[in-house]
């Protein structure tokens, strides 16, 4: 934890995950800065789950490591592994589990009191993350009378209230109903920007993985196929499966009513009405290029210039500048015809429809900076927890 | 032992959904279904019907006060409650050891668990009396250490009855075990808990209904034992014998309608205390 808070930038885990089951081999190397919030992206059955299991000690690994902090959690060449139990990381499971027998407040302190706080002092501490998470009046109830954002909440919080250095989250959304989930993925944002020791998020959802994550890993059948920022992935995927998962256009800008102005003399026309701070995001076949500006429907368009262009499937994926970076998937029929090259002039159009729009209300720009870009932790000043409340969250630490 | 049948029975559980409730095609069931499930219920009570018709009802008040009457039923009723203690103290451990630890050997120890439920009670107590009787292989080195005498005691009927009992409870617990969701446990672990604190704080509570049916199993299992008992712990008024014994030697002495009020006293408590656990236990889940 003092690497937390002396923010050195160095990788707060490092980890290299070897786990071998019958016909299946997971084999991927992860490294997490403190604060740093790593999104691990996969189709079903890519070994997301055993990753983030061998990280909680639920799982043992066949060979390989894992480090946090500079402790051994796991290693089976010296033959070294510390049960899930001693290892301070948070795990937020896909559908929470929350102990159905006991109240929120005590979901919450049963964390600090099996590490060996007591009574008051656990109960008192999960009062103030029930606070914190804004569910200081659900302090009592029982988890079956709380609702799929409300018990998100609970469970994000009871993993948080042991202060863990590393902190995993499996598919901390999916279980959530459309409306709740656009919500409560934006108050998640505050507190993952908040936790300052590293972050991994193990999603199937492109769009909590862009939101949520500074950085993504993209793992197929057990090895990592891509990672890097969301910029970068989106920009250039490496596989179809890559494509077709991050294929979305996302920006952030400020809404008022029907229109979303994204940079200075840029805006988008949404489908629906939205103020303040939101993010625009939209597949890149929702974009259509044109050859001279296009009229008639109620459209987005705007000239861009043709940067890149790459076969992905059956179509190809254009990366266009101008006011904004966006990706096009356009078919080569339509490439040919259009004649595209880098460097070509184009128009960019996109209908209202087709663009999705949801609320940010966090600090946090997207496109998220380069992992090596990220500002040392300690320099992140506001975004960190008081020194007065780490401290007020440190007594039990080894 | 209907009461594991009435407890899942229990249809008038308050269920958070209202599930919707299938009607049968009225006049559907199957003849050949029907008659043997009519037999089956007629098999079952009639014979309870006949315990209440062939009662002594003009003399019972005068019955239910003789004096051995309510002794029987104390040591009965203290014995089953202290044998189905041990049950649950020893049996939930042993349950949680089958379903939750992987060790060699472990079908061969489930199977001999279930050994006494098998077991003609008779022969459990015979085997008892080898084991722990004053002769016996523990039972004379208990008896010449500690000067402690088992059989023919009101702990040797503590015994036999925990002997026969045990098994059913540690069947329901497993079974209960096994269906709980093991990633709760999970969960505890990931959030600093040991096995122990898990076991405590999170196994335990989600699988006391199940340890609550089984217990219930096991104490109504203890209240009728009989066979293993009288082996074991014999038949001496206000010591060891409990009501299915006095039960017995009324019949043999004669007494027809004596054995009748006792059999009636003891479904009447029995049927009593049941369904009034059920009701405690079964509203929260």
């Amino acid at each position: 934890m003092n690497d937390t808070l002396s923010g050195t930038g160095e990788a707060l885990l490092d980890a290299h995950l070897v786990v071998e089951r019958d016909r299946f081999r997971l084999d991927a190397t992860l490294s997490i800065a403190p604060g740093e919030v790593v999104a691990l992206l996969g189709p079903n059955g890519a070994g997301k789950t055993t990753a983030l299991r061998a990280l909680a000690g639920l799982l043992p690994l066949t060979a390989g490591h894992i480090r946090l902090g500079g402790e051994i959690l796991d290693d089976p060449a010296r033959r070294t592994w510390v049960p899930p139990e001693r290892r301070h990381v948070g795990v937020v499971f896909q559908d929470y589990l929350l102990f159905p027998h006991l109240s929120a407040l005590d979901n919450v302190a049963f964390g600090p009191r099996s590490y060996g706080m007591n009574r008051l002092e656990s109960r008192q501490r999960a009062a103030a993350w029930l606070r914190r998470v804004g569910l200081s009046d659900k302090a009592r109830a029982k988890p079956r009378h709380l609702s799929g954002g409300q018990a998100q909440r609970v469970a994000l919080a009871r993993a948080l209230a042991v202060d863990p250095p590393l902190l995993l989250l499996d598919e901390p959304l999916a279980a959530l109903d459309a409306g709740t989930r656009m919500d409560t993925r934006a108050e998640l944002h505050r507190h993952l920007g908040e936790h300052p020791g590293a972050t991994l998020l193990v999603t199937h959802d492109p769009l909590d993985a862009l939101v949520l994550a500074d950085r993504l890993v993209v793992i197929e059948n057990g090895q990592i196929v891509q990672e890097g920022d969301a910029a970068t992935v989106t920009a250039q995927p490496r596989t179809d499966y890559v494509a077709r998962l991050v294929g979305l256009n996302l920006y952030r800008g400020l809404a008022h009513d029907r229109t979303v102005r994204i940079g200075p003399d840029f805006s988008l026309s949404v489908a629906e009405a939205a103020e303040g701070d939101v993010f625009v995001a939209f597949p890149p076949t929702a974009v259509a290029l044109h050859a001279r500006e296009p009229e008639g429907s109620p459209r987005n368009v705007w000239p861009a210039t043709i940067d890149t262009i790459q076969r992905h499937g059956d179509n190809l994926r254009v990366q266009i500048s101008g006011p904004v970076t966006a990706a096009a998937d356009i078919t080569p029929a339509a490439a040919s015809q259009l004649r595209l090259a880098s460097g070509q002039q184009v128009w960019a159009a996109v209908k209202a429809v087709e663009t999705r729009i949801y609320p940010a209300a966090s600090r946090r720009s997207m496109p998220t900076p380069p992992p090596d870009a990220t500002p040392a932790p300690s320099s992140g000043g506001t975004n960190r927890p008081t020194l007065a409340a780490r401290q007020a969250r440190e007594p039990w630490q080894p | 032992m209907s009461t594991v049948e009435d407890r899942e029975v229990g249809a008038q559980r308050p269920v958070p959904i209202a599930a919707p409730r299938y009607r049968a095609g009225t006049g559907r069931v199957p003849v050949a279904l029907l008659v043997p499930a009519l037999v089956g219920l007629a098999f079952l009570v009639l014979p309870l019907l006949g315990l209440i018709v062939r009662a002594p009802w003009s003399t019972l008040l005068q019955r239910l006060t003789e004096p051995g009457i309510l002794t029987a039923l104390r040591l009965t009723l203290e014995t089953a409650t202290l044998a189905t203690v041990v049950s649950v103290a020893l049996g939930v451990p042993l349950a949680w050891l089958l379903a939750r630890v992987e060790f060699p050997g472990r079908r061969v120890v489930r199977a001999l668990v279930t050994v006494p439920l098998v077991l003609p009670p008779v022969v459990g107590g015979v085997a008892l009396l080898l084991v722990l009787g004053r002769k016996g292989l523990l039972g004379s080195w208990l008896d010449t250490t500690f000067g402690v005498t088992l059989p023919f005691t009101t702990t040797g009927v503590v015994l036999a009855e925990a002997f026969v009992a045990m098994p059913f409870l540690i069947i329901a617990v497993e079974g209960a075990l096994r269906g709980a969701d093991t990633r709760y446990e999970e969960a505890a672990a990931t959030l600093g808990a040991g096995r122990w604190t898990t076991f405590r704080r999170v196994t335990i509570p989600l699988v006391a209904p199940g340890i609550a049916a089984g217990a219930v199993l096991c104490w109504a299992r203890a209240l009728g034992e009989f066979g293993a008992t009288i082996t074991f712990a014999g038949n001496f008024p206000g010591v060891t014998q409990t009501m299915p014994l006095a039960v017995y030697q009324t019949l043999e002495g004669g007494d027809l309608d004596g054995a009748i009020v006792l059999s009636l006293i003891l479904l009447v408590v029995s049927v009593t205390i049941l369904a009034s656990l059920r009701d405690k236990w079964i509203t929260s889940p």
